[in-house]
């Protein structure tokens, strides 16, 4: 556990050391910000169009701006992903610095735990850029917040299974970059996966859907815990860091 | 401390390291030597837990290197070819993450990295970014690494590549001073190295052990004939060769006499004997007698490289007939 937390405090100092955080903090939260902006303006012109016709239907802010929007992040999240996880081990193994990290005294599980620890952690900095937006609301209106927490809950499963399998495609090449396009394209391909259940309910149908990490985050987005779908991230956690522990041990054998 | 079991390391298609044995006692420097992709690397990484062997055993202070890894990483030091630097760390940072690794906490750490700066004279260097240090630093730092958690063996693969003739100095300097207090293996491909640092060899060729003895027991064994070199020069001007040499041959004992060098009335000769023929008296006496200046006479010994190409040379009757067709 200490050297779990050792390696991860050295990769939070890497990210924070070079651009990197703080370009993907940056772009997020204009991303985000926009997105924000976007859907109040939306929101208040709606409001004042009912006033004038008279219409009284009720006006939720959970419903109507929270939601979308950490729907919105869930998605934006698939684009993040990948160039968080891309330089994580494939970076160590080009410099050759894995060398030192192996021959330690610490077991391969505590410096997968502390890497892809430090990459939910970069994530959940990600995070506090939409809380700071969503802070306006809860001083101008008063949303309901037990939503809101489910809805970060989901998001951070969602990212820690997406982060397990960057981590673990990171373990498979020395180059950076194939790293990032494929973990990129896996992202990508669990989207669409959910897509399928639009025009057939077959069985595969229905199994590829399951496998699709967006579908699972619409029940936190409302702010329910759906078991099904927390065990589902939490499973995909396990198996992301399983595969990279064999990875890594598979490295040994075969370099 | 070091105890090595028929060690073998195979890949796919090839074997890397074959059935190597050899045992290193506590407090040596040991010089494993090998041309390049001999296995060197290949066999400390297996020590060093980095490489699972495909068979054979080793082990490290009494700990099998498949059985209790931890225990072995504790107890080693290890500088990889290229050193493992983060080049975004200054050198104090990396020195205290590597030193956490390997368990080392609080004031101990701190006294630890002072002690590892102070004696890889990195201490002008010390806050500054890795990635910036020039290549011997960078190998000092990577030395420092090494010897951070006090380990009881130091694994050091190639420490004075690519460094200039005053870094190598220094490197070896720096290696010699940390013996004693910890086991070093150090490989290399330079001879003069081990000459100049180590006490014991081991000398690998693809992947098979060829030789592990002393320095001096190698070069002892591998002089099978006394050599002497005897240089002469003439009176007045003029040396007539041959007859010198032909003079030399005379003397009880020696069996050949080859001349290696001749400018103006100079010429240095090699003259071989049967061993234990004790034949630098009656040379020089041939020389004085004779009426020439003997100007040398010393015997020679076969340096570590001769050995080395000897020991490690694969046997090619025809290129060797080649060779020689060539040189008459």
């Amino acid at each position: 556990m200490r050297n779990a937390l050792i390696i991860c405090r050295k990769e939070l100092r890497s990210y924070f050391v070079s651009p990197v955080a703080y370009i993907l903090l940056i772009m997020f939260g204009l991303i985000f910000g926009f997105f924000f902006w976007n859907a109040l303006g939306y929101f208040v012109i709606e409001g004042m169009e009912m006033q004038m016709r008279g219409q009284m239907f009720a006006m939720n802010l959970n419903e109507q701006i929270i939601r979308p929007l950490l729907q919105n992040v869930s998605v934006v999240g698939l684009f993040f992903i990948p160039l968080i996880t891309m330089r994580l081990f494939a970076e160590e193994k080009r410099t050759g610095t894995i060398e030192l990290l192996v021959t330690s005294p610490v077991r391969d599980l505590e410096i997968i735990v502390g890497k892809w620890f430090a990459a939910m952690l970069l994530y959940s900095c990600m995070l506090l850029f939409t809380a700071v937006n969503f802070a306006f609301l809860f001083k101008y209106g008063n949303p309901d917040w037990k939503p809101l927490l489910v809805g970060y809950l989901g998001l951070l499963l969602q990212a820690g299974a997406l982060l397990a399998i960057g981590t673990f495609i990171s373990t498979l090449t020395k180059n950076q970059i194939i790293a990032g396009a494929v973990t990129f394209g896996v992202c990508l391909l669990l989207w669409v996966l959910g897509w399928v259940s639009g025009y057939e309910s077959a069985t595969w149908a229905r199994v590829l859907a399951y496998m699709s990490v967006i579908t699972h985050f619409e029940s936190f987005g409302r702010g329910v815990i759906d078991s099904k779908d927390a065990i589902y991230y939490v499973t995909v956690i396990f198996l992301g860091l399983f595969f990279t522990a064999r990875s890594m041990e598979s490295l040994r054998w075969r370099s | 401390m070091i105890n090595v079991r028929e060690l073998t390391k195979r890949y796919a298609r090839t074997t890397a390291v074959d059935h190597i044995s050899f045992e290193v006692a506590k407090g040596q420097i040991v010089g494993f030597l090998g041309p390049n992709g001999a296995g060197k690397t290949t066999t400390m990484r297996m020590l060093t837990c980095f490489l699972p062997p495909s068979a054979g055993t080793a082990t490290v202070a009494g700990f099998d290197v498949l059985e209790r890894p931890l225990e072995v990483k504790k107890r080693i030091g290890y500088l990889p070819e290229t050193p493992p630097l983060y080049p975004e760390m200054d050198a104090t940072e990396y020195l205290k993450f590597v030193g956490k690794l390997k368990g080392l906490s609080g004031a101990e750490l701190d006294k630890r990295v002072d002690y590892a700066c102070e004696r890889c004279a990195i201490v002008d260097v010390k806050h500054k970014l890795l990635g910036r240090l020039s290549k011997g630093y960078r190998q000092r730092v990577g030395l420092a690494q090494a010897i951070i958690h006090n380990p009881d063996v130091l694994i050091l693969d190639e420490p004075t590549a690519g460094l200039d003739p005053k870094q190598i100095n220094e490197t070896r300097d720096l290696i010699k001073g940390l013996a004693g207090s910890h086991t070093i293996i150090l490989s290399t491909h330079i001879l003069p190295e081990v000459e100049q640092t180590c006490e014991q060899v081991i000398i690998i060729n693809k992947g098979k052990l060829v030789a592990t003895d002393s320095v001096r027991n190698l070069q002892a064994r591998a002089r099978g004939a006394e050599s002497v070199v005897v240089e002469v020069s003439g009176r007045n001007g003029g040396l007539d060769t041959p007859v010198v040499q032909e003079k030399l041959q005379r003397v009880a004992g020696v069996s050949r006499v080859s001349c290696k060098q001749q400018v103006d009335s100079r010429a240095v000769f090699e003259v071989e004997s049967s061993k234990g023929a004790l034949v630098r008296g009656d040379l020089a006496r041939a020389v004085v007698e004779s009426g020439w200046d003997l100007n040398e006479l010393r015997p020679s010994a076969m340096s570590l490289e001769e050995i080395f190409l000897q020991l490690t040379k694969t046997e090619d009757p025809v290129e060797k007939a080649a060779t020689q067709g060539e040189q008459q």
